[in-house]
């Protein structure tokens, strides 16, 4: 149970609690708690090799995990399968974006909602104009190959395409991975233009300027723990904070 | 040589690499989906000719008793899980479609005389009984190894296939079977017949590549069993399982290995084990396409069988040893020049 309240009581959509995950014996995440609100802006920051990755791969049902995890009220079983998360609107935009290469920007992002396809949805072209409205850039580039697109670009894709599923909870893995301060700024702006939709989202960086921005609640991870946590302000304001990830030597990208 | 014969066997290798290229391309599709070298690809063609063979000689076709014995399996498997997880929801399609069809099937054949229908009524229940095999093969055999190592998944494959060999005999016997052709038409080109059956074979095989085509650019499922093709981590997080597409590729594979088996049983004699030299001769042209490209592995397949058919020609004895050859200079060329496929990380 983290001790600072949420800055609101909107509808819990994941409460996790002493999250446990390892690699063969080696524990990579030890007793992780951390709670995600509706229309919240969750980040986790923390150096690499944290298990920032590893804790939202177990989020998403892509590696074994023990403790409790409640999402949207259903307390999970210890078989928890990707498509089965997806179904229920959990979606991951990973570190390494995982795009289709050889496809153009329209099927990546048509792909995005396979599972709403496949259970019964055809509202996939509205939302793909929503997505367009919030990405100009694909929209320009509906026919290009993914593969050939510039790293923002695939960020703004792999983003997209996650949105197209209508997520309820969507997890960011480092989304200001090696790109360029001003691409890093629009993408950045989106994601707390997202807010407004409604959706919970988890966002893990390593840019813990950027995030603290535009994040309502943080948490802070070193070497599996979670060594800090609070309202995003407060956090920001934190000497350790400062001193670790937001002094002078820290420059954001 | 003169013309007439040049066109004879241009005609024959045409008509053979047609076939080969249909399963050239089952065979690139099941690896590039599932990286399953699918070795009993040919004793679907078998399957296919010998179950409308038997229709046709008013016989239940021992390949119904298959479709029940691995449907039961399934429901058995999959039903234990079921209960266990208290989903019994799931149950009723589970058992209709796993256990309640095939039956039904069964049923049907004992009561149809089958001899008597018309052959598209055949046609259309072989498909029916031998298409489903290919995803329960799919469920039994390779989905609860969905993460092993190509090796791994190759030495199962040729289990499937010794096995389905096996069967083959004990269903249709060690005889061969030719079913009449489904047209006598013929025609006169440039002074050489040009069978009826020969063109329907080639039409059919273009048109189905051309559905194949619309399929995977046109269709979102088509899309999705491309995409995990190319990223299997990405299209699990699209909520596109590996099961689905291993099954619905496995369809696939099993449909064009019918469908081929059904086109070739008027031209050639079909024995229950003559499914894997035609198979093998698809993986040749699949190995031209480097098991990754669909129009090199198409064409791959129409060389393997123009080479075939004028080898016979010419040293009939060495045939199969000359086609099989190819596959040696190909293999070189692609070491050389291509970069080497890796294995998976995971
Ligand atoms: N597949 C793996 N096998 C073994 N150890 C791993 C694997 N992936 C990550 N780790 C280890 O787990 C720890 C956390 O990694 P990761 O979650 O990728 O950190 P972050 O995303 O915060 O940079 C690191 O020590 C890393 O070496
Ligand atoms: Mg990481």
């Amino acid at each position: 149970m983290s001790k600072h309240p949420h800055l609101h009581d909107h509808e819990v959509i994941l409460e996790v609690k002493n999250l446990r995950v390892a690699y063969g014996k080696v524990e990579a995440l030890h007793d992780v708690d951390l709670t995600i609100r509706r229309g919240e802006i969750v980040t986790v920051i923390g150096p690499n090799g944290a298990g920032k990755t590893t804790l939202l791969a177990s989020l998403m049902g892509l590696l074994p995990a023990t403790g409790e995890i409640v999402y949207m009220g259903h307390a999970q079983g210890r078989e928890r399968e990707v498509e089965t998360l997806v179904r229920q609107g959990m979606t991951l935009v990973p570190e390494k974006r995982e795009l289709f290469a050889e496809m153009s920007v329209e099927d990546n992002l048509l792909l995005g909602a396979f599972d709403r396809y496949r259970s019964g949805h055809r509202d996939q072209m509205e939302t793909m104009d929503e997505v367009f409205e919030l990405f100009p850039r694909l929209e320009e580039r509906r026919a290009q190959l993914a593969g050939t697109l510039s790293g923002g670009e695939r960020q703004m894709l792999a983003m997209g395409r996650a949105l197209m599923a209508k997520p309820k909870l969507l997890m960011l893995d480092e989304p200001s991975l090696g790109l360029a301060p001003l691409i890093i700024k629009e993408i950045f702006r989106i994601i707390a233009e997202l807010k407004q939709t409604g959706v919970a989202i988890l966002l893990v960086e390593q840019n813990a300027r950027a995030a603290l921005q535009i994040a309502d609640y943080g948490y802070v991870l070193e070497t599996g723990e979670v060594s800090l946590s609070g309202p995003s302000a407060e956090l920001a304001a934190d000497p350790r904070v400062i001193e670790a990830y937001l002094g002078l030597g820290h420059k954001t990208r | 040589m003169d013309l007439q014969i040049l066109l004879l066997l241009g005609q024959d290798g045409i008509t053979n690499g047609a076939i080969y290229a249909l399963l050239a391309l089952a065979l690139v599709l099941v690896f590039a989906v599932t990286r399953v070298i699918f070795i009993p690809q040919g004793e679907f063609v078998a399957y296919g000719a010998l179950t409308l063979a038997a229709l046709q000689a008013g016989k239940v076709p021992g390949t119904i008793w298959l479709l029940v014995a691995l449907g039961a399996t399934i429901a058995v498997l999959d039903g234990f899980r079921l209960l266990r997880e208290k989903r019994y929801a799931k149950l009723p399609p589970l058992l209709i479609f796993n256990v309640g069809l095939p039956l039904l099937a069964a049923a049907g054949l004992f009561a149809l005389p089958a001899g008597d229908l018309p052959l598209w009524l055949q046609v259309t229940i072989t498909m029916l009984v031998v298409v489903p095999l290919g995803p329960m093969i799919y469920r039994l055999a390779f989905q609860p190894l969905a993460s092993a190592p190509v090796l791994v998944l190759l030495i199962v494959s040729v289990a499937v296939h010794v096995a389905m060999i096996g069967l083959g005999l004990l269903f249709f016997g060690a005889e061969g079977s030719r079913t009449p052709p489904f047209t006598e038409i013929s025609f006169e080109l440039a002074g050489a017949p040009l069978q009826g059956q020969t063109v329907l074979v080639v039409v059919a095989s273009a048109a189905l590549i051309i559905g194949l085509y619309f399929f995977f650019e046109r269709t979102i499922y088509g899309k999705a069993l491309r995409a995990t093709a190319m990223n299997r981590t990405g299209a699990r997080l699209m909520g596109i399982p590996p099961a689905l597409a291993g099954k619905l590729c496995l369809t696939l594979a099993a449909a064009i290995g019918v469908f081929s088996g059904i086109l070739i049983a008027p031209i050639t004699t079909i024995y229950y084990d003559s499914g894997f030299l035609i198979g093998l001769k698809g993986f040749v042209g699949a190995i031209i396409g480097g098991l990754a490209s669909y129009p090199v592995a198409a064409l791959g397949a129409i060389l393997v069988g123009l080479l075939e058919s004028f080898s016979s020609f010419y040293a009939s004895a060495f045939k199969e040893v000359i086609v099989f050859t190819l596959i040696i200079p190909v293999l070189l060329w692609r070491s050389l020049t291509s970069r080497h496929v890796e294995e998976e990380e995971e």
